[in-house]
Parts: structure tokens; sequence; C-alpha cells
């Protein structure tokens, strides 16, 4: 009887850490950590990721779930109600557009990315995935699905049926992220967690093993084996065999000292905690008064890392390696091109290369749609707050506002445009604007003491005392250095035709949805406006029924 | 793969696996700690009540 009860209570302890590391795990650990580690040359990228990990993301992580609860606790779910009882102060709530914009925005890229999983998981079940050994091929195959050539070209399948369709497989993406959204989290998400995380660690687990037991393949091709592979990857200076012809090789100190790859680690740490997207502070004020979310959020974040460096690390780069050779560093920079091109090759010229496909693409889809779900909260709880909605017409008027920009991203495919101009502005741009907010009002505003006291509140871990200071200082000023860089890498000192200002006014479609970002803006803008009356409204009669 | 490129990757490989290892013992040694940890996706929404 005792032993049944210990093992119930196991299975619950393990349900729950995979419901927490669940959501933390996206796309970005299996497409873009190992494309970036390769680029940047492992060992120096890896020192800037860790102190991206420690100073950047740890502790915007922990402010946000303690600012979530601190929230909860006065009676608020939404990011603006939050902010306004942590500063009082007219403009705080307003702070919240970013929050809900954030959000909103990236999910209606990431949907259609996540997508593209579906239908390549889809592809390789139904065979329809093998183009041979041309690389060319599977290039033009995606290009064309995408609509990379035109704008609308993803509208049409010449010959191809519904396997054929993104916007087909877009719309099965909206339904189901949905469907589950509308369920609501407890009751919609928490069973598929529980299945889906399981399900991609097995995924993972199965391809590095093919990957890892690969050897050399080509015998012809001596240097294409796993261990160059995993040196490509890993290694802090390329050897010869690594490198493309033309090629020059940087070394460890060269490229710790490139501002760009500092720039590019933050970035990647923001993305995949899901940091500085005003997502963990809206569940966070659902969470009970003494709770733990010190332990949880650090086993967010240790799931996430382990499927970024771990299963991520370990998997795409070397298996592209071993059947592209030193090639694939053109396409390093660009996380579609190693995961929708190179990568389809490489199953192709694998032994049971379909199976590996279908699981492969599959685990990404798992992975995307556990992110994406999360997104739309934060905009729910709003318009639930300010207009008094239900969550039926809060997911309706949310559906609609996405669905529409969803169809912008696939309308104007032409180059990836809409989608690149929403991951600039809002992808990159407005997540350093939160987090730094963020940051400030917690170590600032609520105060370290407060902030502190409300993290350790029901912990089950201790964090260590220096962590108030980096948490203070540190965070702030790395947030503010990055952010500069940034700013001058993308304004000052680029080239005229790679400055982003410029489009916004030459381009039709990137000042179009430069407006359309700015009218959904203004539309969250109002609808706090809406909030903060009713709040007013609220707390002035609770006045009266006490004096 | 060179031995920098050897010890970048132990390094990187197993602080990632003793990070999680570390926090899967607390979670699991824990009385109660299923209870009280929580992940975004199982954190319980109340609107969804009043449907």
């Amino acid at each position: 009887m005792q032993q049944r009860k210990q093992r119930e209570t196991w299975t619950t302890r393990l349900g729950a850490i995979l419901a927490v590391t669940g959501s933390a795990v996206g796309l970005g650990n299996f497409l873009r950590f190992p494309g970036l580690a390769a680029q940047y040359g492992g060992g120096a990228f890896m020192v800037a990721y860790v102190c991206a990990f420690l100073f950047l993301g740890l502790p915007i992580a922990f402010a946000e779930w303690a600012m979530g609860r601190y929230g909860g606790m006065h009676g608020h779910n939404s990011s603006p109600g939050i902010y306004r009882v942590i500063w009082k102060n007219r403009a705080a709530p307003y702070f919240g557009v970013l929050a809900m914009i954030v959000p909103v925005g990236i999910y209606m890229y990431y949907v259609y990315i996540e997508s593209w999983c579906l239908a390549y998981a889809t592809r390789y079940l139904f065979g329809a995935m093998n183009f041979g050994a041309d690389a060319e091929r599977y290039k033009q195959f995606f290009e064309h699905f995408v609509g990379l050539h035109a704008h609308g070209e993803s509208l049409s399948t010449p010959g191809e049926g519904l396997l054929g369709s993104a916007v087909f497989f877009l719309v099965i993406c909206f339904i189901l992220n949905f469907i589950l959204i509308y369920r609501g989290l407890s009751k919609g998400i928490e069973w598929f967690c529980r299945w889906a995380m399981p399900a991609l660690v097995i995924c993972a687990v199965i391809i590095l093993i093919r990957v890892l037991t690969l050897g050399t393949p080509d015998p012809t091709k001596p240097d294409q084996n796993v261990l160059n592979g995993l040196g490509y990857l890993w290694n802090p200076v390329k050897t010869p065999a690594m490198l493309a012809p033309g090629e020059v090789p940087k070394s460890f100190w060269e490229g710790l000292a490139d501002p760009e790859m500092w720039m590019k680690a933050a970035g990647q740490i923001f993305f995949s905690l899901s940091v500085g997207f005003g997502i963990i502070i809206t569940y966070a004020s659902y969470v009970k008064k003494d709770d733990d979310i010190a332990l949880s959020s650090l086993t967010a974040c240790a799931g996430n890392e382990f499927c970024e460096v771990v299963l991520g690390g370990l998997i795409t780069v070397p298996a592209a390696f071993v059947f592209l050779g030193p090639q694939i560093g053109s396409q390093l920079s660009n996380p579609f091109a190693l995961g929708f091109m190179a990568l389809p090759n490489v199953f192709n010229q694998m032994p049971l290369g379909q199976l590996f496909g279908f699981l492969f693409f599959f685990l990404l889809f798992l992975a995307a749609i556990t992110s994406s779900l999360s997104m739309l909260q934060p905009a729910v709880a709003l318009l639930e707050e300010g207009l008094g909605l239900n969550r039926r017409a809060s997911v309706a008027v949310l559906g609609f506002i996405t669905a529409v920009g969803s169809a912008g991203v696939v309308i104007f495919s032409k180059d990836f445009v809409a989608l690149d101009t929403l991951d600039f502005w809002i992808g990159t741009f407005a997540i350093y604007l939160l987090a730094t907010f963020q940051t400030i009002l917690f170590g600032w505003v609520l105060g370290l003491e407060k902030g502190m006291a409300e993290l350790r509140r029901g912990a089950e871990i201790k964090i260590p005392e220096f962590y108030k200071y980096i948490i203070k200082y540190v965070t702030p000023l790395y947030l503010l250095v990055v952010f500069l860089l940034w700013l001058r890498q993308n304004f000052v000192v680029t080239s005229p035709e790679q400055n982003r200002i410029r489009p916004l006014f030459t381009d039709p479609v990137v000042g179009g949805l430069a407006i359309f970002i700015l009218a959904v803006g203004i539309l969250f803008a109002l609808l706090i406006a809406q909030s903060v009356k009713n709040w007013r409204r609220i707390e002035a009669s609770q006045e009266e029924v006490v004096i | 793969m060179t031995l920098g490129g050897w010890i970048v990757m132990l390094l990187s490989v197993g602080g990632a696996t003793a990070l999680l290892v570390w926090c899967l013992y607390k979670v699991l040694t824990t009385p109660g700690s299923e209870e009280h940890l929580h992940g975004q996706v199982d954190i319980h929404t109340p609107d969804m009540d009043a449907e």
C-alpha cells in the first residue's frame, strides 16, 4: 500500500517536471542554437551563452515569476495590471503594450514555422520527402513551399495537393492551438504536455543515438565523420578539415571579441527561455501565494538548457557535417536553411532516413506547439480584465487579430520580408525593451528586499544572496550594453541597404506591417486604458465600503 | 575533434546535464513538491471556471 502511494507520488512529481519543462522547450533549441554555436566557434560562443544565461536569462526569469505572483496576489493577471500594482505611476500600465505585442506578434510567425514542421513530418510519414541526392531540389522545394521567390507563392500548390500546401498546415496548427487554448491551460495543455514532452525527449534521444553512431558513412570522404562533425560544433578553432574553401579560421580570443556574437547569445537566451516575452509574468500571477516559484523557474530553465545544449547541440550540426561537409558553413546563419534544406538531404542519405526524418520534424512540431500555446494567454488575460469578456470571446478576438497577422506573413512571403520584419521589430527590438523595463521594475521600483522576499516565499531552494545584486546592477547594465551594441550594428554602422529604418518608408510591405503593428499596439493601449478605468472604479467602490 | 573541442563539449553538455539532474533530484526528494511546483502549462487559470 505504502509502496503504491510512493509510486503515485513519484509519477505526479515526474508529471510536474514534464509540465514545467514542456513549455520552455521550443524551435530555437533544435534549430537556432546549434547553428549559432557552430557559426561563432563552439568555445567562444559558449562563454557568451553561459554569461547570458547566468546574468540575463535566470535573473529575468526569477524577476518575472516573482512580479507575476506579486501582481496575482493583488488581483491582477495581466501585465498592465501587475505593472500598475508595482509602480504607482499613471504611465506604468501602458508599458504593458509591449508585454501584449511581443507574445502576440511572435505568435503570428511562430505558428507558421510550427506548421512547416508539421508539414515536413506529415510528408515524411507519406514518403513525400525523397528528392534524391541533389541538394538543390530540397532547397527548391522549401523555397517554393514557403513562397520565398514571390509574394503569395505559397498559396499555390501545383501538383502537390494538400501535402504541398503551407496554408493547409497553417490552418491545422491554428485550429489546434486555439482549441487547446480555449479548453484552458490546466485542462487542455497539461495532458498534452505530459504526453508530448516524453515523446519529444524519446524522439530526440533516438535521433541522437543514430547520429552518434553514423561513423564515416562515405569512405571516400574520411574527414566527414561523426567526430569531426562534433568538432565542427565544439572546437574553439576549426581544423583544416572543417574549413570551407577560402575560409579563414578565427582564434578563440578573436571570437570572444566579436560583439555580434554576444548579442546573438543574449538573443538566443531570451528566445529560448521565453524571458522578456511577457508570458511568464502572466502565468506566475495564477500561482498560489505560498507555492514555489524559485525551483519551478530553475527547473524550467534547466530542462530547456538540457534540450538545447545536449540534444540540440549534438544532433543538428554534426549530422549535417557528416553528410554535407564544411559547405554547411554557408547555411549556419539561417536556421531555416539548416533545418528545412540541409537536414532533409541528410535524412535522405541516412539508413531509415524516412523514419528519422519523421521523428525529427514531429519532435520540432511538439517543441513548437508547447511554446506557441503559452504565447496567447497574456492577451487573453487582458481582454478578460479590460473588456470583461469571457474566455470564449477573448479567444475569438485574439484568434481574429493573430489570423490577420499570420495571413500577412503567408502572403508577403518574398524573401521572408513579413516574417523578418516581425522578428526584427517584435522578436528582437521589443523584447530588449520589455526585458529592460521588467528588470528595472523588479530591481529598482519593487525593490530588492520586497522582490527577493516574494521569490523566497515557499521556495524549495535557496537563492544565493549575491544574486540580488546581479539582478539589480549586472543584469540592467548587461542589457544596456547589448542593446546599444545591437542599435549600433543595425542603425549606425550598417550599409544603407541593410539599415532597418529605410524600408519602413520605401518598402510598402514593411511600411504596411509597421502600421499593422502600430494599430495592434494602439488597440492594446485602448484596452489598457479601459482596464485602468475599471480598476479605478473597483478600487473606489472598495474604499467606500471601508469608509 | 581537438582537445579544446572535447573540453568545451564536456563542460557544456556536463554542465547542462548536471543542472537538470540537480533540479530533478530536488523536485523528487522534496516532500510535497508535486503540489507546489508549477510550469506555465499546468497553471490553472480560474477564468475557465466561469465558462
